[in-house]
């Protein structure tokens, strides 16, 4: 495959960027997405240019590392991770765009590689449920009912990839946050630190910069991971809940 | 990894988020979507006739008398309607600057993603719809003036049917009523999912039916009317 990639370059935080074209041949439609990248910064270090700053860590879709705007999709045209992403998903002689998330939240730090610790500020604020440390207890003695033992989970699979906040056209961060509260929410052991928890975390995530949510739908639709908008549902019940309980 | 802490604004609670801003919205919203209803359901007394018309604009101001004062319970609905609107209006401002400042570097490639024209237009079409109401509010209920040629003699059914019979009126009100019905399919969905209603994937499904039928009946009631005075199936005779 014959491909002209459009990519974002920058050289630092603060540094202003812009758009470089780089053609890349011979490329097989059995690569992953970032394996392309890899041939094409080996072309550039033989060159004696700058490689291509990007994120990637686990490479089997289970970190939330890597995460690219492909020609206007977070994670490009699949519903998967970018490392999950293969290149027969586009066709010989394309034009793909490669952008960083952009969001005032997650700032630039370098090409392709934003700065995401934003979440793990909103995970801080509340993100966690406390336990004392020691012995585990017996598993069997809190009763999980089914349904909500499932739904905890669909929510759990959330890896932080930033995606929904990507997708989002009001950069919003609802979905992981809907997906936190969920995950929590679902379970006993999730109950005594509801209210504060869904306050102390949209507080957070409102002070870092990301916008509101209207309902749209496009974090949902970018998700690799598929979670539903439902958990923002639960995210505005669960805040209104609180709200009632005086916090 | 080790990440830094922003310091906090102000203290942490439930009334300062942009949550709570976003349930404000859902709230007067549906102040508005059950009084569109009413309204929609009062404009149908034309077809009965101008008389129909008139007792009904009449018993809404007897409405509740004689506890509350001739037109009290009106101006009481008028004052709760503008504290409404002051609140959606308000918290979709707040929420649409703090949008527009959560992205200042836009994206190159415009988004392919499945976004709905109705969700697109909610902001604009908001604006629009702001516009219309102060046209419609000048022209049927502040001065009441005439911009047709029939005669009016201080009746609000004549006023209707003189207006309706002039094209460029029925005009801006079809795209008003197009630009309302799309603002009540994405607005009533929305406004279920900030209130905690779509819950489950049947209750979405129930949520976006019902904003669909309810945004149908909201535009097209509210375009019989007129379209049946520009046609001349009533004429108020």
């Amino acid at each position: 495959m014959n491909l002209t990639l459009k990519i974002w370059r920058q050289t630092g935080p603060s540094a202003k960027g812009a758009m470089h074209t780089y053609p890349v041949t011979d490329i097989s439609e059995d690569m992953s997405f970032l394996e392309m990248l890899d041939v094409l910064n080996e072309q550039l270090n033989a060159r004696g240019d700058e490689p291509i700053a990007f994120d990637s860590d686990c490479r089997e879709g289970i970190c939330g590392a890597c995460g690219l705007m492909i020609s206007g999709r977070a994670h490009g045209p699949e519903v998967t991770t970018t490392c999950q992403l293969h290149m027969r998903s586009f066709s010989d002689g394309e034009e793909i765009t490669i952008e960083p998330w952009r969001a005032d939240a997650f700032p630039v730090i370098k090409d392709l590689v934003v700065d995401r610790s934003s979440f793990d500020r909103i995970i801080q604020a509340g993100g966690f449920i406390s336990a004392n440390t020691g012995a585990a207890p017996e598993a069997h003695s809190v009763p999980v009912p089914k349904p909500a033992a499932d739904r905890s989970f669909m929510a759990a699979a959330c890896i932080g990839c930033g995606a929904c906040v990507a997708a989002c056209p009001n950069a919003s961060a609802m979905l992981f946050m809907g997906a936190k509260i969920t995950h929590l929410g679902e379970l006993p052991q999730g109950q005594p630190e509801r209210d504060a928890r869904v306050v102390s975390m949209v507080s957070t995530h409102d002070h870092e910069g990301f916008g509101g949510c209207t309902n749209v739908g496009a974090c949902s639709d970018a998700c690799p991971k598929e979670i539903p908008l439902d958990v923002i549902n639960q995210l505005n019940k669960d805040l209104r809940h609180a709200l009632t309980h005086g916090h | 990894m080790a990440t830094n802490t922003l310091p906090k604004a102000g203290p942490v609670t439930a009334r300062r988020t942009t949550v709570f801003m976003k349930l404000l919205m859902a709230l007067s919203g549906a102040l508005f979507v059950f009084y569109v209803l009413v309204h929609m359901y009062g404009n149908l007394k034309i077809f009965g006739g101008i008389e129909p018309f008139d007792e009904y604009a009449l018993h809404l101001r007897t409405l509740l008398t004689p506890i509350l004062p001739f037109g009290g319970f009106l101006w009481l609905f008028r004052a709760l309607l503008v504290i409404a609107l002051v609140a959606h209006a308000w918290s979709a401002f707040y929420l649409w600057s703090r949008a527009k400042g959560a992205r200042t570097t836009r994206y190159v490639a415009k988004e392919a993603a499945r976004v709905t024209l109705r969700s697109k237009t909610m902001r604009w079409g908001g604006v629009a719809l702001l516009a219309f109401l102060v046209w419609h509010l000048l022209q049927f209920s502040i001065l009441k003036f005439n911009v047709g040629s029939g005669a009016v003699n201080g009746s609000e059914g004549r006023l209707v049917i003189s207006s309706f019979q002039v094209w460029w009126v029925v005009l801006i009100y079809f795209i008003a009523m197009v630009a309302l019905g799309m603002h009540l399919w994405h607005g009533v969905w929305s406004a279920s999912q900030t209130l905690g209603w779509a819950v489950s994937p049947r209750a979405r499904a129930r949520a976006q039916a019902t904003a669909t039928v309810v945004a149908l009946v909201v535009s097209v009631g509210f375009m019989l009317p007129p379209l049946a005075i520009l046609f001349g199936i009533v004429k108020g005779n």
